[in-house]
C-alpha cells in the first residue's frame, strides 16, 4: 500500500542553494533553528510567540499568520509547536507558537519546548501574550521571558474584557517597567494587531531599544553564587547574552542546560548572539 | 490550619508548602506561596477537587495538594 | 575542558547555597510582578470574580445540577450529532454509494478500462473511500463544531472538575473525561486531544484507554447488531427501545473499560512517573460562534476526513483483490476464512469476522458491508446481488436474514461481534497518532496490544460461558 506523501520541499530546485538564499538574510541562528527542526529557508526573521494557558496566544498567531489553528478555551490546548509566517514590509516572518506555561523554570514538557526554543532557538522577536485581567500571574512569565532575551514585545490581549472589569492599564508606565514595548490588544476582535505588526518589524530593523527588566532580588548568597558563574560563563563563552539566567540553570543542576554546556551549544549561542550585534 | 479546612467562599493567607520538588515548584509557578491570598471558590460535587482563586485565576487542587498547603484565616490571630 | 570547569564551578558553589534557594529565585520575581502590577493597573468598581462566572461555576458544579446540565448537553451533542447527520449521510450515501458507484463504473466501461481494472479501483478504492465519507463526514462535521463550541465557551474544564474524582480513584486525571468524550466522535481525535493533560503518566493512560470509547466508526455496528439481533427478541412494540437500550449499554461498558484499564495501567505499567496534578477554570468567554465552525470544521474534521480516506482507499482495493485473486482452486478470502475460522469460533464468532475486522482496521466503518459481502460470497453460490470484492449494503431485516441463514450467526455472535468492536485495538489513523503524539513504539504497541489482547479474552471467555450453559 502506498499513500502519497507531499514531495519534500528539499528536492525542489530552489531549495538546494540555501547558502544563496542565505548570504544576505539576517538569521545568524539558522543552524540552531534547523536543529530545533524549524525550516528556516527563505524567511528573514523569527517570531516566537510564548505566553501564559489562556490568554488568546493562538489567537494573536492566527491574527498575525491568518493560518486558522484552533485553540480553546481551555488551558493547555497547544502543545506542539505550530507554524506560520507573514510578509511585511518585503521582509518575510516565520511565526512560532510555543506552548503556553505558567513559567520557565519547572521541567514540565511544555516549559522544556518553549524554554529551548527561547534560549537555542535565540528567536529575533519574542511576543509574549499577556491577560490583561490577570497582570500579576502573566507578568511573571513576562520576566522570566526577559531574563532569556530582551528582544521582546508585551502583547497586552484582552484588553476588551479588562476594559469590561474596569481594570485600567497604564500601558505607558508597564513598557517603562519592563524596558521593552507594550502593545494592548483585543485580538479576537482584531484590535491592535497592525500596532503589534509594526512593533515585531521595528524590533527586528534593530531600531527599537529595549532595556529589558532583569534586576532581581536574591539572597546575597544566591547572587554571589551567580555572579561568579556568569562571570565563568562570560569568560568561557564569550557574547553570552544571557549568562546570569544560564548560571541559575546551571545552579539549580538543570539537566538540559548542563547538557548545553557539554555538547557546545551553548558555545555556538554565544558566536551567534555575538555575530547578531556585530551586524 | 491546612488549605482544605477552608470553606467556601472563605479567605486565608498562605503560609508555607509542605509539597516538595516538581509539585512545590508547580504550585508556585501558580502563585500559590508564602504571602498570598487565596480564597475557596467551591468543591467539585463527587466532594473533590476544590477550586481556589490564588491571583485573579481559579485552579483546582485535590484535597491530597490543598492537605500540604498551610494558611492563616486570620481567627487565630 | 572549559565546559567541566563551568560545571565544576556550578557544583561547587550550589553545595554553599541552601537546598531551597529555587524558591528564593521563584517567589522574588513573583514579588516583582506583583510590584509591577500594583503601580501599572488600578481597577474601578468591585474586585474579584465577575458575578455571571460565580454564578454559571455554582449551577454547572452544582450537585445535582451540574450533573444534570452535564448529562443534558452530551446527550444533546450525541443526539444532534446522530438525528442531524441522517439525511446528509443518506443523500451521501445515494449519491456516491448507491448511484456514484454506477456512474463512475459506467465511465470506467465506457473508456475500454480492462475488467481488473474497474475492479481494483472503482469496486475496491472507489466504493470504500465513497463509504467512509458517507458514513463518517456528516456526524463529523456536527460532532466536532459542537464539542468546540463548549470547549470556547470554557464548559469543558468544569465536567473535569465535576468528575475528576472518578479518574483520580482510577489513578487518572480528570482531563481525561473529555479526551474520552471527544474518542466518541473519532479516537484519533480523541488521542490528539490528551495534550490538554499535563502530566505524562496521566496523559499516557488516556491514550491508551480512549479506544473503549466506540467511536462514529464502531456505531454502525453496534446499531445493526442491536436491531437485529437483540432489539428482534423483544416485542415489536418495545424492540427500538431495547435495541437503543443495548448500544447505550455497550457504550457504558465501554466507560466502565475505561476507568478499570486506567486503574490498572496505573498500578501496574504506569506506575512509575508519579505527576504534578492541575487544573486552572479559566473564566467563561461567549463563545465565536462563526469562527468556531469554520476552525474546527478545518481543523478537526476535514484533517480526520482525509486521513480516514488515504486509510479507505487501500483498505478497499485489498477487500476487492483478496476476493478476486484466485490461488488453487478459491480467492484469497475463501483461504483466510478457512484458515481464522478455528480461531474465531474461539472467539464466538467466525473466520468472516476476523477476516473482514483485519481489512477494516485502517477504517472501521466498513467492517459490516465487508462482512455481508463476503458471506454472500463465499458460499457455494454467489448470492444473486453480491458480487465478489465489492462491499454492499441491504437493510436491516434483510442483513439479519443474509448473517442467520446464509452466516450461521446466532446471538452469541452479534453479543461477542459488539462486545469485540468495542474493545479491539483502535483503527490504524488512531495508531498513527498515537506513534505521533507519543513518539513510543512500546506505547503504540502497548496501546493496540492492550485492547486487543483484551477483546480476545472477553470474546473468549464469553463464548465459553455461553456454551456451557446452552
Amino acid at each position: 500500500m502506498t499513500v502519497d506523501l507531499p514531495i519534500p520541499s528539499a528536492v525542489s530546485p530552489l531549495a538546494e542553494t540555501p547558502a544563496a538564499s542565505c548570504g544576505s538574510c539576517t538569521l545568524h541562528n539558522a543552524a540552531n533553528l534547523k536543529r530545533l527542526g524549524l525550516h528556516v529557508d527563505g524567511c528573514d526573521a523569527v517570531v516566537a510567540l510564548a505566553g501564559n494557558p489562556n490568554t488568546g496566544k493562538s489567537t494573536v498567531f492566527n491574527a498575525l499568520t491568518g493560518l486558522r489553528q484552533h485553540v480553546g478555551n481551555w488551558p493547555g490546548t497547544t502543545v506542539s509547536r505550530a507554524e506560520g509566517g507573514f510578509s511585511l514590509g518585503g521582509s518575510a516572518y516565520k511565526v512560532v507558537d510555543l506552548p503556553g506555561t505558567y513559567s520557565l523554570l519547572s521541567n514540565s514538557r511544555d516549559e522544556d519546548v518553549a524554554r529551548d526554543f527561547l534560549l537555542f532557538g535565540d528567536p529575533d522577536v519574542t511576543v509574549v501574550v499577556v491577560d490583561a485581567t490577570r497582570l500579576e500571574r502573566n507578568l511573571n512569565l513576562v520576566l522570566q521571558v526577559l531574563q532569556v532575551t530582551g528582544r521582546v514585545v508585551v502583547a497586552l490581549n484582552l484588553m476588551d474584557e479588562a476594559r469590561r472589569h474596569g481594570i485600567e492599564v497604564d500601558v505607558r508606565h508597564l513598557s517603562r517597567e519592563l524596558g521593552v514595548p507594550v502593545v494592548p490588544m483585543a485580538a479576537r476582535r482584531g484590535e491592535g494587531v497592525p500596532e503589534l505588526l509594526g512593533r515585531i518589524a521595528d524590533m527586528t530593523s534593530g531600531e527599537t531599544r529595549v532595556r529589558p527588566r532583569r534586576q532581581q532580588a536574591l539572597a546575597p548568597v544566591v547572587a554571589r553564587a551567580v555572579d561568579e558563574l556568569a562571570g565563568q560563563l562570560s569568560a568561557e563563552f564569550p557574547g553570552l547574552a544571557n549568562a546570569r539566567w544560564v548560571a541559575l540553570r546551571l545552579l539549580e543542576g538543570d539537566a538540559g542546560t548542563e547538557r548545553a554546556v557539554r555538547d557546545g551549544s551553548l558555545g555556538d549561542l554565544a558566536r551567534q548572539q555575538t555575530a547578531r550585534i556585530a551586524s | 490550619m491546612k488549605l482544605d479546612e477552608l470553606r467556601r467562599t472563605e479567605r486565608a493567607v498562605v503560609t508555607g508548602l509542605d509539597a516538595q520538588g516538581a509539585e512545590r515548584r508547580r504550585l508556585m509557578d501558580l502563585g500559590v506561596m508564602p504571602g498570598v491570598e487565596i480564597v475557596a471558590e467551591g468543591t467539585s460535587p463527587l466532594g473533590d477537587p476544590t477550586a481556589y482563586l490564588v491571583r485573579g485565576s481559579v485552579i483546582a487542587l485535590r484535597r491530597c495538594q490543598a492537605r500540604g498547603i498551610d494558611v492563616d484565616d486570620g481567627a487565630h490571630r | 575542558m572549559s565546559s567541566d570547569t563551568v560545571l565544576g564551578t556550578a557544583e561547587r558553589l550550589r553545595a554553599t547555597l541552601p537546598k531551597d534557594f529555587g524558591d528564593g529565585v521563584v517567589s522574588s520575581i513573583y514579588q516583582d510582578a506583583d510590584r509591577i502590577t500594583r503601580h501599572s493597573v488600578s481597577t474601578h468598581g468591585e474586585q474579584g470574580r465577575p458575578a455571571l462566572d460565580q454564578v454559571l461555576d455554582r449551577a454547572l458544579t452544582h450537585r445535582v445540577w451540574g450533573f444534570v446540565v452535564m448529562g443534558a448537553l452530551f446527550f444533546g451533542v450525541f443526539w444532534f450529532t446522530i438525528t442531524g447527520a441522517a439525511v446528509p449521510s443518506d443523500l451521501l450515501y445515494d449519491l456516491l454509494v448507491a448511484n456514484g458507484h454506477a456512474w463512475v463504473r459506467d465511465g470506467f466501461t465506457a473508456v475500454g478500462a480492462p475488467w481488473w481494472v474497474t475492479g481494483l479501483v472503482v469496486d475496491g478504492m472507489y466504493l470504500g473511500t465513497a463509504w467512509v465519507i458517507a458514513v463518517m463526514l456528516p456526524p463529523m462535521a456536527i460532532f466536532f463544531p459542537l464539542f468546540t463550541l463548549l470547549e470556547d465557551f470554557g464548559y469543558l474544564p468544569r465536567v473535569a472538575f465535576n468528575l475528576d474524582r472518578l479518574y483520580a480513584r482510577a489513578g487518572a486525571h480528570g482531563k481525561q473525561a473529555l479526551t474520552m468524550m471527544m474518542g466518541f466522535g473519532c479516537n484519533a481525535a480523541g488521542v490528539t486531544a490528551t495534550r490538554i493533560i499535563d502530566s505524562p503518566r496521566e496523559r499516557l493512560i488516556a491514550i491508551i484507554t480512549n479506544n473503549f470509547s466506540i467511536c462514529n466508526g464502531r456505531w454502525p455496528t453496534l446499531i445493526l447488531m442491536s436491531t437485529v439481533f437483540v432489539g428482534a427478541l423483544a416485542p415489536p412494540g418495545v424492540a427500538g427501545l431495547v435495541a437503543a437500550g443495548t448500544v447505550v449499554t455497550v457504550a457504558v461498558l465501554g466507560i466502565v473499560t475505561t476507568l478499570v484499564v486506567s486503574w490498572f495501567l496505573s498500578r501496574t505499567v504506569l506506575r512509575g512517573e508519579t505527576s504534578v496534578y492541575s487544573l486552572e477554570l479559566p473564566p467563561y468567554r461567549p463563545p465565536q460562534v462563526m469562527r468556531t465552525i469554520y476552525t474546527s470544521l478545518i481543523d478537526r474534521t476535514l484533517k480526520v476526513l482525509v486521513r480516514a480516506v488515504v486509510m479507505a482507499a487501500p483498505a478497499g482495493a485489498v477487500i476487492w483483490l483478496l476476493s478476486n485473486v484466485t490461488v488453487g482452486d478459491s480467492s484469497l478470502a475463501a483461504h483466510a476464512v478457512s484458515a481464522l475460522d478455528a480461531s474465531g469460533w474461539l472467539l464466538g464468532l467466525n473466520g468472516i469476522v476476523l477476516l473482514a475486522y483485519v481489512v477494516a482496521i485502517p477504517a472501521n466503518e466498513i467492517i459490516i458491508p465487508t462482512i455481508l459481502m463476503l458471506t454472500l460470497t463465499l458460499g457455494p453460490v454467489v448470492a444473486p446481488g453480491a458480487s465478489a470484492g465489492v462491499m454492499l449494503d441491504v437493510p436491516d431485516a434483510t442483513a439479519g436474514a443474509v448473517l442467520i441463514g446464509a452466516g450461521g450467526w446466532t446471538l452469541l455472535t452479534a453479543v461477542n461481534l459488539m462486545l469485540f468492536s468495542m474493545l479491539h485495538n483502535p483503527c490504524s489513523t488512531t495508531m498513527l497518532t498515537i506513534w505521533r503524539e507519543t513518539r513510543s513504539v512500546k506505547w503504540t504497541a502497548t496501546a493496540t496490544f492492550l485492547p486487543l489482547g483484551l477483546a480476545c479474552l472477553v470474546t473468549a471467555s464469553t463464548a465459553a460461558v455461553w456454551r456451557a450453559f446452552s
